[in-house]
């Protein structure tokens, strides 16, 4: 017998009766100034969350906050003036050397700071990782409450590869000093745009 | 590395510096206090709790069709699946993968599953090498040591010593110990291992049986950099890391960052489905005493676990004893009572590393009640014959005592007058309960005497 066959012949063998799977509709938090809650927590995980008018707000802010003369990628052609265009389909080491990479997130939780990117938004898998500096662009309407709200838009979504992106990358493994910029960005911005 | 001394032994070697014990205690109760904030000001906290503990239910209940679906999903995505009874099997099959494209050099983000398999090992007997890339398990990599705590891989090290390591292993100055400044260095050590490295393995924190996707947390952005730069990428997981339905994954995201470090969610929770162009997947599912420990009732709840490490946190034991002197992968209060199931001779001791106060329970975000299963442990350890000597010749003498109240009293009257008139006697190094405790005043009279002299008068008619 295989392993296979014989794994599963033991868990068939071993489990329990069946227990119900319990109802999970009931978790509910009021949703108002999802846009103030959000930005909050947002700071307060070491990120930098921003209210913006416009496309251009955001341009002459990164502008401002950036290293602009290194590299600069997005997946927005909105920003192909300030950004160079990011291909799906170079090797995805060539973009070890990206100082920002801006791309837009699908949604905002509210109660964690996570932003929710797929691979269609992300350009390639490896880039939001990868990059310094991240930013990210949420429209205002896809801030949900909690991580519940966000399942449910994503319930039947079919992706390759997708991941929330709670703030810049951290360790405290050294003595539980908190350093930001382990393997991941150094810092992470999300602009929040009506 | 295998021990041959107990938790009792290895905690008396770490107990020798009180200030690392002083400083360590303290570490893991300031992240403890973290995991309470977080949780108090969550909403509907014990719910969610409850909740996620009643799925865990559902899916040990249910794992032999969950498993079929999630292998059915799983080939339909382009993943290959292996199954493995053991730790031999299933770093075979790592080394299979990785043969068969002449790779030599892997890149490993945490997985307690492949540190329990002893993976590292395995392969480098092989001629392939690999590094681990959480920093606090590169850090005990280079020093020798298996990790101390399942979240946190080197709480046990002060910076200094950190900074000795770095010195010797990655050419840093003498001397240096600022926990930035050592972050940078490794940051850009492990950056050029991620970007030539064909080839990355990756835990399971979570997967889903109606999608086929598994989720992997991390705060540091390791999974992700090795997964996504790497040609061929590799899964290990245990059986019970299933969940039915995506929608299942809110409500383990919400609890497992807040109960492990007191953080709202982990930096990065990323879901893996299908490869990218050129890439390949391989997801290996194995279960190395999961499938018997279903068949033991009074322990099965164990396999709720999440690896929170929530309980170590809290554990008054751990704290002052250290993940180490657990002698086990998975130390603390659960790893006390997953190790039994594995091998119950040698770990017959963990069990017994509590105080049985019950806070493991109270923290554990699945409500594994873990204090419970230590104490039947510690029964069936017993039962079997593999206590230690000394506690059954004691616990026999005690047995025996309380069954007699005459032997009781008797027993009561001569420690009080051995704890006045002879302490020595009890403060010595034979009693090992001594140790690191001063022994209390002992009160001049029991309660039983004192009662007779002051209680109301009985009256007989």
């Amino acid at each position: 017998m295989s392993s296979r066959d014989s794994i599963l012949a033991a868990v068939l063998k071993n489990q329990p009766p069946i227990s119900a799977l319990p109802d999970i509709s009931m978790f509910k938090v009021p949703e108002s100034d999802l846009r103030g809650k959000y930005i909050d927590m947002f700071n307060e995980i070491g990120g930098f969350a921003y209210a913006v008018e416009s496309m251009d707000d955001i341009k002459s802010r990164i502008k401002a906050g950036f290293d602009t003369e290194k590299r600069v990628i997005s997946t927005l052609p909105a920003l192909s003036d300030i950004a160079e265009f990011c291909s799906s389909s170079v090797d995805p080491h060539s973009f070890e050397d990206v100082e920002l990479a801006i791309i837009e997130g699908r949604l905002a939780v509210a109660e964690n700071g996570a932003v929710w990117l797929t691979e269609e938004v992300m350009g390639q898998r490896i880039i939001p990782y990868i990059s310094q500096h991240l930013a990210v662009i949420v429209r205002e309407s896809d801030i949900v409450s909690t991580m519940h709200d966000a399942y449910a838009r994503i319930a039947s979504e079919d992706y390759g590869f997708g991941g929330f992106i709670g703030g810049p990358s951290k360790t405290a493994d050294i003595e539980q000093a908190l350093v930001l910029g382990a393997h991941g960005p150094l810092s992470m911005t999300v602009y929040i745009i009506k | 590395m295998k021990s041959t001394l107990d938790h009792a032994a290895l905690a008396e070697e770490f107990n020798k510096d009180e200030e690392r014990v002083d400083w360590h205690d303290g570490a893991l109760w300031w992240i403890r206090q973290k995991r309470d904030r977080s949780a108090h000001r969550t909403p509907q906290w014990e719910e969610l709790r409850e909740t996620a503990s009643a799925i865990k239910a559902n899916v040990i209940s249910n794992l032999h069709d969950y498993l079929i679906q999630f292998e059915s999903n799983l080939k339909k995505n382009g993943v290959n699946v292996y199954w493995a009874a053991d730790a031999d099997e299933h770093n075979q099959i790592v080394y299979n993968i990785l043969k068969a494209k002449n790779i030599n050099q892997m890149v490993k983000s945490k997985s307690m599953l492949t540190e329990e398999c002893h993976l590292n090992e395995y392969l480098a007997e092989r001629g392939i090498d690999v590094i681990n890339s959480d920093l606090g398990e590169y850090i005990q990599q280079i020093d020798n040591e298996p990790p101390s705590h399942i979240v946190l891989p080197c709480i046990h090290k002060r910076k200094e010593e950190i900074g000795e390591l770095f010195h010797e292993h990655l050419g840093t100055e003498k001397g240096l110990s600022d926990p930035t400044l050592l972050t940078r260095v490794a940051r850009k050590h492990l950056r050029n291992v991620f970007l030539t490295r064909r080839a990355a393995l990756t835990g399971v924190n979570f997967a889903v049986a109606e999608t086929g996707e598994y989720v992997v947390c991390t705060n540091e952005g390791n999974a992700d950099m090795g997964a996504h730069l790497s040609e061929v990428q590799i899964a290990s997981m245990g059986l019970e890391k299933l969940v039915p339905e995506r929608k299942h994954l809110g409500v383990f995201l919400r609890l497992l960052a807040r109960s492990a470090i007191g953080q709202p969610i982990t930096i990065y929770s990323s879901h893996f489905r299908k490869p990218r162009p050129g890439q390949e997947m391989h997801l290996i599912l194995v279960d190395k005493g999961r499938s018997a420990l279903m068949a033991r009732p009074d322990f099965r709840e164990s396999l709720k676990c999440i690896k929170c490490g929530g309980c170590m946190n809290t554990c008054p034991v751990y704290r002052k004893s250290g993940g180490l002197s657990y002698h086990n992968t998975i130390s603390g209060p659960i790893g006390a009572i997953l190790a039994p199931n594995l091998d119950m001779k040698q770990h017959a001791d963990l069990p017994f590393a509590s105080t049985l106060c019950g806070s493991c329970s109270n923290v554990c975000p699945v409500k594994i009640p873990i204090h419970d299963q230590l104490y039947k442990w510690r029964q069936e350890i017993v039962k079997q014959g593999y206590s230690a000597s000394r506690k059954t010749f004691s616990m026999k003498a005690m047995a025996l005592t309380l069954s007699s109240p005459e032997m009781y009293k008797a027993a009561g009257k001569t420690g009080r007058w051995i704890l006045n008139h002879a302490p020595f006697a009890i403060n010595n190094k034979l009693n090992p309960w001594y140790k690191q405790r001063d022994m209390p005043d002992s009160p001049k009279q029991s309660f039983g005497e004192w009662y007779a002299k002051n209680g109301p008068k009985r009256v007989d008619n």
